[in-house]
């Protein structure tokens, strides 16, 4: 029976030291009962369960229903939207298998699973429908909730999340506030000691949830961000909210996309006033952008496994096309920055895990106060830049496996065709690539992986020296490029360069991680290897484009929008 | 309903066989082939939790077979059974379906008060379909076999619908009543993970040390074991004692396609359809 917990996953996945981590959710294997865990190995043992169990779901049953959901979509009537009917099974599948509540306590129904095994779980789901993980990763509710919520929200909402009994949206966009949410105009009034909430939501993926988090301008007459509060609005318990009408999308069809209209819609504040944009939604974000990294490495491992069977398959000039150069090249460039993208999503998602231990921790009175801000720092730096790798890697991916299918990949038989335009959406919401620079930018900046790069130079590494040399060279070089453009002091070219840094950090770092694995494992320096090569040309030639962007341009960098500007 | 009884059985996965599943004997090669749930049992399960479900009802899933075979008991704790049994004895081995359903049937007995039994239709090693039959003939109770969907349940009465080579029969039964369960019945649920992390350090009691068994016991992790003195069986009547049957010969058949050949309606034509049948598969001895 097919898995998609493949040996790939596993193998990357065992390479996580999750030790600590663990021993802190399972309250340092304190606890009695017959759920409470006592060793690391015996809850490796059963996340190797539930993830085994997980990919089979995902191989058998999820991912032969992809095509009709892709198909079919939401149905939206008077005000009344329903999922696919395969989405629906999806869901119901996924529930009563008890993952709905991945990362929540158990004392809520959840798993208490870490974020990082999660993480592999929302990867399948994506793989096997890109579009259910939109609602299967909407989960993220739930948590924001079990870190911000008073305890009577969380004892009413989480329990009904883990039980797959409602589904739930974050509205945050408004047809003015996109990427920029200080400026979310959606009222909420306090009256009578209740919260009302008065505007429009719009591009809500699954605003027709019962529960959702809601920014909105608490603060009459304020502007920016620190007007903004978090509400908790539930539809079992109001019905002023209407949701008038669903997107027609390019892609992750599964999912419905609401506009949303609240008049006077009763709600609850979530946490503190003021706030929602600058906690409480950056937290719900880097969660939601974490999920949606793994969405796209499982949209590419779908279209990479696409293309190697259909290469295989393809006979023209009477051999199968996977003989030609043109093709096995694209091939081997995917599966080396799928696995390449993977070692780094793990690597995040391990220190988002870190940075939560931190927090229950301090929670628990713990003094973690300097490790607390370094996992922070991490988790805040790589979580951006896996969105940034992992998301437009998906698109390059997904856009050759089309190429290697030729005419039928443009065809709807093929679910190449689906994958490239679920792919399409991922590196756009949840901050665009552009914003993952913004956020991402500083760390580099700021040299933020110093530490990392200390670590790679401690390593013991025999076998593969000079490629050792060679990635604390590619170091080198970015500190180079950053300190020629920092000198400049120019913020716009800064600006203009930044995702060309960003990308260089991202190939070195993903370098350094893959290191001791080729090390250890000889089975993988073959991949590592191309790897590398791909990576110093890779380097070579973006350090060049921005010095020649300097040499060139310099602080006049501006000059290169004026065609473009509209008198 | 009190209480559901699934009987489930470890079979070998004949649908991935990977190196030769026949030893040059002519026994089937084991080791070769892994140890799975047989299908059909999964959807009685499948049946059993879906009508406790609806109408609340305590699942009891046994199993005759070797230590082994608390991996299929295990994944039936996964899918939510509330009890499982381990029938499991030496004296049990080479039993045939007359055995079997001997010993399956007296622990039904010894259970008590079950209102439904519900069986895989076959078991994929085997495939005689008899052991559902003979074990509902042993306690009195009604059968229906082949059931191929369930369309209405009570507490009084259930009406399933049965899959006959020709024709559809959609039936009604009071209880006690066996069903025996076809692939087609439902789409068997997944395990669930909080149950697995129940469960999944269940073991037999001999496989727990002195000190894990304690904690074991208060966790409900120690699979029961019942052998053929724990049920007060004859045991003449179990294992190769109790089994007539006996094999002649097994032979690996390789099913070919051959020339298309039409046959007539007339009866000459089927005389020699039925004919060139004997000839290519009918084993005369």
């Amino acid at each position: 029976m097919d898995n998609f917990y493949n040996d790939n996953r596993r193998f990357y996945l065992n390479h996580i030291d999750l030790e600590e981590i663990v021993s802190d959710l399972e309250n340092g294997y304190h606890d009695h009962g017959a759920e409470a865990l006592h060793s690391y190995e015996e809850a490796r043992e059963w996340f190797e369960m539930t993830l085994k169990n997980a990919g089979e779901i995902c191989a058998n049953f999820v991912a032969p229903r992809a095509a009709a959901v892709d198909e079919q979509g939401p149905n939206y009537r008077d005000g009344l939207v329903s999922w696919a009917p395969e989405t629906q099974e999806n869901m119901k599948v996924l529930s009563d298998a008890g993952y709905l509540g991945g990362t929540l306590p158990r004392k809520y129904g959840g798993l208490n699973l870490p974020v990082t095994v999660n993480t592999v779980i929302v990867e399948m789901v994506s793989q096997a429908d890109a579009s259910l993980m939109n609602l299967f990763g909407l989960q993220d509710i739930a948590v924001t909730v079990n870190k911000f919520g008073n305890e009577e929200q969380k004892d009413r909402v989480l329990p009904k999340f883990c039980k797959g009994e409602v589904s739930g949206s974050m509205a945050l966009t408004e047809p003015d506030a996109g990427s920029d949410l200080q400026s979310v105009a959606l009222r909420a009034i306090e009256k009578d000691g209740e919260w009302y909430l008065d505007g429009v939501k719009r591009f809500i993926t699954n605003g027709s949830g019962e529960v959702s988090l809601v920014l909105a301008r608490s603060e009459e007459g304020s502007k920016g961000g620190r007007g903004l509060s978090m509400f908790l609005y539930e539809r079992y318990r109001d019905n002023n909210m209407f949701v008038r009408r669903i997107e027609n999308k390019h892609g992750i069809h599964g999912s419905p996309t609401c506009e949303m209209q609240f008049n006077m819609a009763k709600a609850e504040l979530v946490g503190k006033r003021k706030f929602g944009l600058i906690k409480y939604v950056m937290s719900l974000m880097n969660g939601a952008r974490l999920a949606v990294s793994a969405q796209a490495l499982g949209i590419a491992q779908a279209a990479f496994e696409e293309a190697v069977k259909y290469a295989n398959e393809r006979e023209q000039f009477g051999q199968a096309i996977v003989h030609f150069p043109a093709v096995y090249q694209m091939l081997k460039k995917m599966q080396a920055e799928i696995e390449t993208t993977r070692l780094l999503l793990y690597r995040t998602a391990r220190f988002v895990d870190i940075e939560d231990m931190y927090e229950r921790q301090s929670h628990r009175g713990g003094d973690v106060k300097t490790e607390q801000k370094y996992a922070n720092a991490m988790a805040g730096f790589l979580t951006p830049l896996s969105k940034f790798t992992a998301t437009e890697m998906a698109n390059k991916v997904a856009y050759d496996a089309v190429q290697i299918h030729g005419g039928c990949g443009y065809m709807k038989d093929f679910p190449v065709e689906r994958l490239a335009r679920d792919a399409r959406i991922t590196n756009i919401y949840e901050g665009t690539t552009q914003l993952q620079v913004v956020a991402a930018i500083g760390g580099v900046i700021n040299n933020i992986l110093e530490k990392e790069w200390q670590e790679l130079e401690e390593l013991k590494i025999l076998e593969l020296r000079t490629d050792k040399d060679r990635i604390l060279g590619f170091v080198r070089q970015l500190q180079e490029i950053v300190a020629i453009v920092t000198a400049l002091r120019n913020k716009d070219f800064q600006d203009y360069v930044a995702n060309f840094l960003v990308e260089i950090a991202s190939i070195a770092y993903r370098c350094a991680l893959f290191l001791p694995v080729a090390e250890e494992f000889p089975e993988k320096r073959a991949l590592f290897r191309f790897f590398m090569n791909e990576a110093v040309t890779r380097i070579d030639y973006l350090v060049s484009v921005i010095q020649s962007l300097k040499d060139s341009y310099g602080e006049s960098i501006v000059a290169l929008k004026e065609n473009f500007i509209k008198k | 309903m009190k209480k559901i009884v699934v009987l489930a059985k470890q079979v070998p996965d004949t649908a991935n066989v990977t190196v030769d599943a026949m030893k040059s004997d002519g026994t089937v090669n084991r080791a070769a082939l892994p140890a799975i749930f047989n299908p059909e049992d999964l959807n009685a399960l499948e049946m059993a939790l879906s009508i406790k479900d609806k109408l609340g009802a305590d699942v009891i899933v046994i199993t005759m077979g070797p230590p082994k075979a608390v991996e299929i008991l295990k994944h039936s704790l996964y899918m939510g059974a509330d009890r499982i049994m381990l029938i499991t004895d030496r004296k049990f081995a080479a039993a045939d379906t007359l055995a079997t359903s001997y010993v399956l049937a007296e622990t039904i007995k010894r259970i008590g008060n079950v209102d439904l039994v519900l069986a895989g239709r076959q078991a994929i090693d085997g495939d005689t379909a008899q052991v559902g039959p003979q074990v509902a003939d042993k306690i009195a109770f009604n059968q229906i076999t082949y059931v191929s969907a369930l369309k209405e349940i009570t507490d009084d009465y259930l009406v399933v619908e049965r899959d006959g080579d020709v024709q559809t029969e959609v039936m009604k039964t009071g209880y006690p009543v066996l069903l025996t369960v076809t692939t087609e019945a439902n789409t068997h649920r997944y395990p669930n993970c909080r149950k697995m992390l129940q469960f999944f350090r269940a073991d037999l009691k001999d496989n727990f040390n002195e000190t894990d068994r304690l904690l074991a016991a208060e966790n409900g992790w120690i699979i029961p074991t019942y052998t053929l003195e724990d049920l007060e069986l004859d045991e003449d009547r179990c294992g190769l004692k109790g089994s007539p049957t006996r094999v002649h010969k097994i032979k690996s058949i390789m099913l070919k396609g051959g020339d298309l050949k039409m046959y007539g309606t007339d009866a000459t034509d089927i005389k020699h359809l039925v004919r060139d049948i004997m000839k290519d598969y009918v084993e005369v001895n």
